[in-house]
């Protein structure tokens, strides 16, 4: 899966991969704003702001090709709107879409790739994200993986026995059926894992191991990562 | 239809995060249903479920398949305010682990798709679920909440002014509509197989008179394509602001405090277009809110 | 005799859908002891251990370490009990090891401090310390099992329950668990179809049929009794 590799890349070990997972989030929201207020002057601004997001990914001691080619998933959606804007006499705008749309991309994989997704995920509760939301998005990604294989199994198991070649409404109905299976599977397995916390004492609340405190690093890396953008952009941005 | 970052103007955005956050909150809660953590694995697992769900494909044409998208099965077997909670937990690891949405527009992404997607799916299956209605309403639930976020989403991107000729409006919505027929048809069918398989999965629908649910349906589809049409023509929407007023006097409010600010913010030009987005989704929620108020006191009458 | 550590008289239970999954089952595990439970898929065997930490509620006496199990006593059921799952992966559901084996020690009121000695302690002696910061998925199904009795052994129970422990194993994965069992002083329970495994581990072996207890003993007896090693006994006399 493609997660696989992000995940491996979040565990690694940098200065960048230890700072504080808030003051990540809080330096890409810096960045992301930035570049979403940013209109005139782009040719100049835009690489700029790829530079720094490049300058992330070297500290981060993660490959910079691989990375900044993973971020151009973003860009099959964003040409089709390039294009339209384009065709309605707008170049300056299809730029922009597709420029801007690559960089925030580029920038939250940074973030992602430099933070194991559970911590990351806590991280945002210093922005208020409440914690059930969160502790269920952890547990989504927990079986992600496991859930993903049930159905490729099932998936292989229903086409040896001859998927193909039945009309289109049987193939569907199978489908279905099989969906439903994986369903209840899933719905099964839920009732496991909640046995197997009770029988370990839970008793309504998750407690949390390890409390992350902000440390002078922490500080020391927010200040100058979310000034530069800015900065930048109030500099050679304009006025609006 | 998951809008990534740079598409949508600040004010939209800004506008969205704001409104999704509250209503984040206020889902989670009632999805606890007071039993505090205990229904995390359940939403997690079926949050994965419906991952895993996109590798199963359904046969449309010659070479043509789609997959389950899942709103409104996960409304149908989890309710609405837990499928709420699993869909924005599916949107924020989507725009994460796999850039699909940005972060800015996560809040936009999450109206669309977690809140609108899963309202509109549940009220027909709450309405007309019990009894002999109980697929055509199934059926119309999923799909609705396919058209019902895709409209928000073009709203969404037309108000921020990205430029859509007709021709490829035109395609989108006929895009989106194709998907949601499939939907439509894709969660009937697994709904109908889980029946057979494990019928207390599915939950029980309230039901209640017909009509109301028709006009309950009909509200929510009114403000849409009303906020959807008004998009496409967001000089209606401030001339609507400028003739109640409301313009004038908001930036009123805003400028004395801070008028020597010279950030872009805070002119009136974006409170217009701030104000056009909440409007629209006020009277969408308002639409629900009021006529679930109605449909109670009817019931009690 | 000291007193059983779980004693079970008469335990009947039936499905949500009414079907009869227990039948009176009476039950005894001594401290020490090693204890097979052997019987047909179906047999209720699992639904059994699902009752002894109150995980399943039927009708019937089921006393704990001394305590009846009741609404109240589960807490205390649950501290005495480690119940270890057939699937590990639905038993390792923190994004760490070391954060799922110390879930037991803060559920039961440990600080952050002692929770975490306590499970770096319990994977030591597992032999699995070094994956302490490895997430679930990169296990092997050995090594997760082996996390997951880290995290009942962290809890300090005095009875272990494993129910089809070499499921997903190897031979030698299989051969590794006969050890660990082994060395924890623990009075077990295991839910079992291997025979040889079950040689290995026990003492005692309980044959369940139906829902009920059909047969008790040694486990070579209970084997040959219930022809459970090989085809089934001839049919003598009336055909």
């Amino acid at each position: 899966m493609r997660h696989a590799v992000l995940d491996e890349w979040s565990r690694r070990s940098s200065p960048l991969h230890r700072r504080d997972a808030r003051v990540k989030i809080a330096a890409l929201l810096v960045f992301l704003v930035t570049v979403a207020i940013t209109q005139a002057n782009f040719a100049l601004l835009g690489p700029l702001y790829l530079a720094l997001v490049a300058a992330g990914f070297l500290w981060a001691r993660l490959p910079l090709g691989g990375a900044l080619g993973r971020a151009t998933v973003v860009l099959p959606f964003s040409a089709v709107f390039a294009g339209a804007a384009a065709l309605a006499g707008d170049p300056h705008r299809a730029v922009l879409l597709a420029a801007k749309s690559y960089l925030s991309a580029a920038a939250v994989l940074l973030l992602v790739a430099t933070t194991p997704l559970p911590s990351l995920l806590r991280g945002f509760e210093g922005l208020g994200a409440p914690r059930f939301l969160l502790t269920v998005a952890q547990f989504l990604y927990r079986y992600l993986f496991v859930i993903w294989e049930e159905a490729l199994e099932m998936r292989l198991a229903a086409a040896s026995r001859g998927g193909a070649g039945r009309n289109r409404g049987a193939r569907f109905q199978a489908a279905a059926g099989l969906l439903a299976v994986l369903f209840a599977r899933s719905h099964a397995r839920a009732t496991d894992i909640h046995r197997a916390m009770l029988a370990r004492g839970f008793n309504g609340r998750f407690e949390l191991l390890e409390e992350p405190c902000l440390r002078a690093a922490d500080a020391l890396f927010l200040l100058p990562a979310a000034a530069l953008p800015l900065a930048l952009r109030l500099a050679l941005g304009g006025a609006a | 239809m998951h809008i990534p970052d740079g598409f949508l103007s600040t004010p939209v955005w800004t506008a969205m995060n704001i409104a999704a956050a509250p209503a984040v909150g206020v889902m989670a809660r009632r999805a606890q249903r007071g039993f505090d953590h205990e229904r995390i694995p359940l939403l997690g697992v079926m949050g994965a479920f419906v991952f895993a769900a996109q590798m199963i494909n359904f046969p449309v044409a010659v070479g043509a398949s789609g997959h389950l998208l899942g709103g409104a099965l996960l409304a149908y077997t989890l309710g609405p305010a837990a499928a709420a909670v699993t869909m924005t937990a599916i949107l924020a690891i989507q725009a994460l682990v796999f850039q699909d949405g940005g972060i800015l527009a996560l809040g936009a992404n999450v109206v669309n798709m977690a809140l609108l997607g899963v309202l509109v799916a549940w009220l027909p299956y709450r309405w007309w679920g019990a009894g002999r209605w109980r697929r055509p309403a199934i059926f119309l639930g999923a799909a609705l909440s396919v058209m019902v976020s895709a409209a928000a989403a073009i709203s969404q991107l037309l108000l921020s002014g990205i430029p859509m000729p007709e021709a490829i409006l035109g395609v989108s919505l006929g895009v989106f509509a194709v998907s949601a027929l499939l939907e439509g048809a894709i969660t009937v069918a697994v709904a109908g197989a889980l029946e057979t398989m494990q019928p207390d999965l599915l939950r029980k629908p309230a039901g209640g008179s017909f009509a109301v649910g028709a006009l309950a349906g009909g509200a929510v589809l009114l403000a849409v394509v009303g906020v959807l049409f008004a998009s496409a023509r967001p000089d209606g929407l401030e001339r609507l602001a400028e003739d109640i007023g409301i313009s004038e006097q908001a930036s009123a409010l805003v400028a004395t405090p801070l008028a020597d600010y010279e950030a872009a913010f805070f002119e009136g030009e974006w409170l217009r277009k701030a104000a056009a987005g909440i409007t629209g989704l006020l009277l969408i929620f308002g639409a629900c809110v009021a006529w679930g108020r109605f449909a109670a006191r009817k019931r009690s009458a | 005799m000291s007193e059983p550590l779980i004693e079970v008289r008469n335990l009947r239970y039936r499905y949500p859908d009414g079907t009869p999954a227990l039948e009176g089952v009476d039950f005894r595990l001594h401290a020490g002891e090693t204890v097979a439970l052997l019987g047909p898929n179906g047999s209720g065997k699992t639904t059994f251990v699902l009752h002894l930490n109150g995980l399943l509620r039927g009708e019937g006496s089921i006393r704990v370490c001394g305590l009846p199990l009741g609404p109240d006593t589960l807490s205390h059921a649950r501290r005495k009990i480690g119940l270890v799952f057939q699937d590990a992966d639905s038993q390792l559901f923190m994004p760490t090891v070391l954060e799922d084996v110390a879930f037991g020690p803060l559920n039961l009121g440990a600080g952050r401090t002692e929770a975490r000695a306590r499970a770096l302690d319990a994977l030591e002696r597992v032999g699995m310390a070094a994956a302490a910061h490895r997430p679930p998925w990169h296990l092997s199904a050995g090594e997760k099992q082996r996390a997951a009795i880290a995290g009942i052994l962290a809890m300090n129970p005095e009875i272990l329950i494993l129910d089809e422990p070499t499921t997903f194993l190897d031979p030698p994965g299989a051969a590794a668990l006969v050890s660990l069992l082994r060395c924890l002083p623990q009075a077990k329970i295991v839910v079992t179809h291997d025979i040889g495994f079950a040689q290995a581990v026990a003492q005692r072996a309980v044959f369940f049929k139906k829902g009920t207890v059909a047969g008790e003993g040694m486990v070579p007896e209970i084997v040959n009794r219930f022809g459970w090693n090989g085809p089934p006994p001839e049919r003598r006399g009336r055909p």
